[in-house]
């Protein structure tokens, strides 16, 4: 069984939601990454979601634009993200870690050579933000036997019949966007998201993450009421910009330890 | 398959083009192939599209017959294609005007874009006044301060002009911009891509909307000489008035087709915008495309005199053409564009635009190694008033 199946059964026994941050690799600096994931892992992250910048981040909002600039100055590449992932994995052989950006670096490395080099570091999971399923063929067959899920995303504007077709090739489990718009937005509305996940429930059996919006407990804790997961990127991650590289892991692990308290809390 | 039958159903020409976009953009887009579709084969659209070119737009365009420049160059014959004649001065205004009926059939009260030089924001900013549409224009920071006066003319027309701060501040984070915008306000707002890039439908549609460049074209051309010309040139930033020309000549395999990009201070310098001649094939802007890239996939900054061509991607047709050889595309240097520039000034009495200079800089190379009675056409895609600052610039004229 799969690091991200195993989670989510885990998971599903306990009778608890999971958690899932996403920062984005090399932000503040790449000497910071492997220490923000162990101390997310240890704050009570589930999976763990990290962004492998890019220069045309076209779905993120400021946030992450500003730190996918801060982490491609440092000199992050996805070849180095694939390093820090083989770095994380020696000192943590539980927690799966799924990489989420866009399709040029990957098309770059090549496809099939990254996705050699993605199950050599231990990664779980990927997510193409701008590979939707139509794209997806080259990449699907280069995972395919490397126990790699590829995560899809369903938004609110998709219909019931591009649902069922995700639902046929996704792994893993599905991250539902909760709203029309970039990471990081402001106008989450959390009724409509759970009445969207009802629908989607009839077409998979995968577990459902919820992200885009999620900026505090009290909204991780009715998100976590409907979903399987709840995904928190922007909040962390301007928690990142202001901590700077000395202070990063300490703050992202205290934000993602008191997320966690909320979902869990009677 | 036939060439110019492309892209197929998935919006692909070859490996390139396609639907490279986050998934909420999905249903839009396939809305959006619906309503082309359906206007594409509705007489009444096709016939209030022809009467607005003809009536608004001021089409058909001419072509002339640049004899003094010819005799200057010492070789093949220059026809111009005026397509800076046009309304609001370049070929834009024809793919705004299609894709803004299509806005309105669709009953979207708001459309966006992006713009490099401004004329395809000026040409928005236009029909969304004429239409009754809200209006924003995304425009680099730095593009806004080269190109003041058309800022000028789209807040004139009424239209929000954004200025986009991120990345290198110019025409792609522009595209960035517009489509976090588009995303967010899906359901109220049409997005007006400029060029022949993004993802399907919109290479094929923008084409589509600029053939009219080719076709009134092959009926001028039959009409002044009695035959085609022997090279079709245009030049090449996304590439939109170039497959509007290029196009309706594919099948013609006697005519050469050739794209002119902009070399900047030169290719080797890494000053460039020279995607189809120095970059690699990648995704950028919802479509499979050469690109200019580093080893890491990462987007590289561009440089070219003309706003319009400093652009890091061009139309997935055009990669196709490339890789199939049917067109042929070379780059010329700012100052070689310049020297284009300046020789239509003296030679003919048109300013054109310092994006079709490179056309006309790469006809003047061309020109001599050909025999008198070669016929050369080239899209003149826009005109030069846009530009006077930056060739005054350079040239120490001051204003």
């Amino acid at each position: 069984m799969s690091r991200i199946a195993a989670t989510f059964q885990r998971l599903r026994e306990s009778k608890r939601k999971a958690l899932i941050p996403f920062f984005t690799a090399g932000d503040p600096d790449r000497a910071s990454t492997v220490p923000v994931m162990r101390a997310l892992a240890q704050a009570g992250a589930d999976v763990i979601e990290l962004g492998v910048p890019f220069s045309d981040p076209m779905a993120d909002g400021p946030t992450i634009q500003r730190a996918s600039e801060r982490a491609l100055s440092k000199g992050t590449s996805l070849s180095s993200i694939l390093e820090d992932v083989r770095a994380f994995r020696a000192l943590d052989d539980s927690t799966p870690v799924v990489l989420m950006g866009y399709a040029n670096p990957i098309e770059a490395m090549g496809v099939a050579n990254f996705a050699e080099r993605a199950h050599a570091s231990g990664i779980d999971g990927v997510l193409v933000v701008d590979y939707p399923p139509e794209e997806a063929q080259d990449l699907l067959r280069a995972l395919e036997g490397r126990g790699i899920d590829i995560i899809f995303l369903v938004a609110p504007t998709t219909t019931e019949a591009r649902m069922r077709e995700i639902a046929n090739v996704a792994r893993g489990y599905i991250y539902y966007v909760s709203l029309a718009g970039v990471t990081g937005a402001r106008n989450l509305d959390l009724s409509a998201v759970e009445e969207k996940l009802a629908r989607l429930r009839r077409l998979t059996s995968l577990p459902i993450g919820v992200g885009f919006g999620i900026r505090d407990g009290a909204a991780a804790r009715s998100v976590a009421g409907f979903a399987d997961a709840v995904v928190i990127g922007s909040a962390l991650v301007e928690r990142l910009e202001a901590a700077g590289p000395d202070d990063a892991a300490r703050c992202a692990g205290e934000y993602i330890g008191s997320i966690r308290q909320a979902m869990d809390a009677k | 398959m036939r060439m110019h039958d492309l892209p197929d159903e998935k919006g692909h020409f070859g490996r390139y083009g396609g639907v490279f976009v986050a998934e909420t953009l999905m249903a839009a887009l396939e809305e959006l192939k619906e309503a082309y579709f359906t206007s594409a084969t509705d007489p009444a659209f096709q016939a209030e599209f022809e009467y607005d070119l003809k009536y608004y737009v001021g089409r058909p365009s001419p072509i002339y017959h640049a004899v003094r420049w010819s005799q200057h160059y010492g070789g093949a014959q220059l026809y111009l294609k005026r397509e800076d004649l046009n309304h609001t001065g370049a070929h834009k205004i024809n793919n705004v005007l299609g894709q803004a009926m299509l806005a309105r059939r669709m009953g979207k009260p708001r459309v966006i874009a992006e713009t490099g030089a401004g004329m395809h924001g000026v040409a928005t900013a236009t029909v969304a006044a004429r239409f009754g549409l809200e209006c924003a224009v995304y425009m680099g920071s730095e593009d806004v301060k080269r190109q003041a006066a058309n800022v000028a003319r789209m807040k004139m027309l009424g239209a929000t002009v954004i200025p986009v701060e991120s990345g290198s501040k110019t025409l792609k984070d522009a595209l960035n911009e517009a489509m976090r915008d588009w995303v967010t306000n899906i359901d109220s707002t049409f997005y007006i891509i400029g060029t022949v890039a993004g993802p399907h439908p919109y290479p094929m549609m923008v084409r589509d909307f600029q053939t009219v460049i080719g076709r009134e074209s092959k009926v001028q051309m039959q009409e002044m000489i009695g035959r085609q010309p022997d090279a079709v040139i245009a030049c090449v930033g996304g590439g939109s008035n170039a497959m509007g020309i290029f196009h309706p000549y594919l099948a013609e395999t006697s005519v050469r087709l050739i794209g002119v990009e902009a070399a900047g201070e030169g290719i080797d310098t890494g000053r460039h915008a020279a995607t189809l001649c120095a970059g690699t094939p990648g995704v950028l802007h919802g479509n499979r495309t050469y690109l200019l890239q580093d080893a890491d996939g990462q987007i590289t900054e561009t440089h070219s005199i003309s706003a319009g061509l400093d652009y890091p991607g061009v139309g997935p047709e055009h990669a196709w053409l490339r890789d199939s050889k049917r067109a042929e595309y070379v780059s010329v240097t700012d100052d070689e564009a310049l020297d284009g520039f300046h020789s239509l000034c003296r030679l003919e009495g048109i300013i054109p635009a310092l994006e079709s200079s490179h056309a006309l800089a790469y006809a003047a190379k061309l020109a001599p190694t050909l025999g008198k009675d070669a016929v050369m056409l080239v899209n003149l895609s826009g005109r030069g008033d846009k530009d006077i600052h930056t060739v005054a610039a350079r040239t120490g004229i001051t204003l």
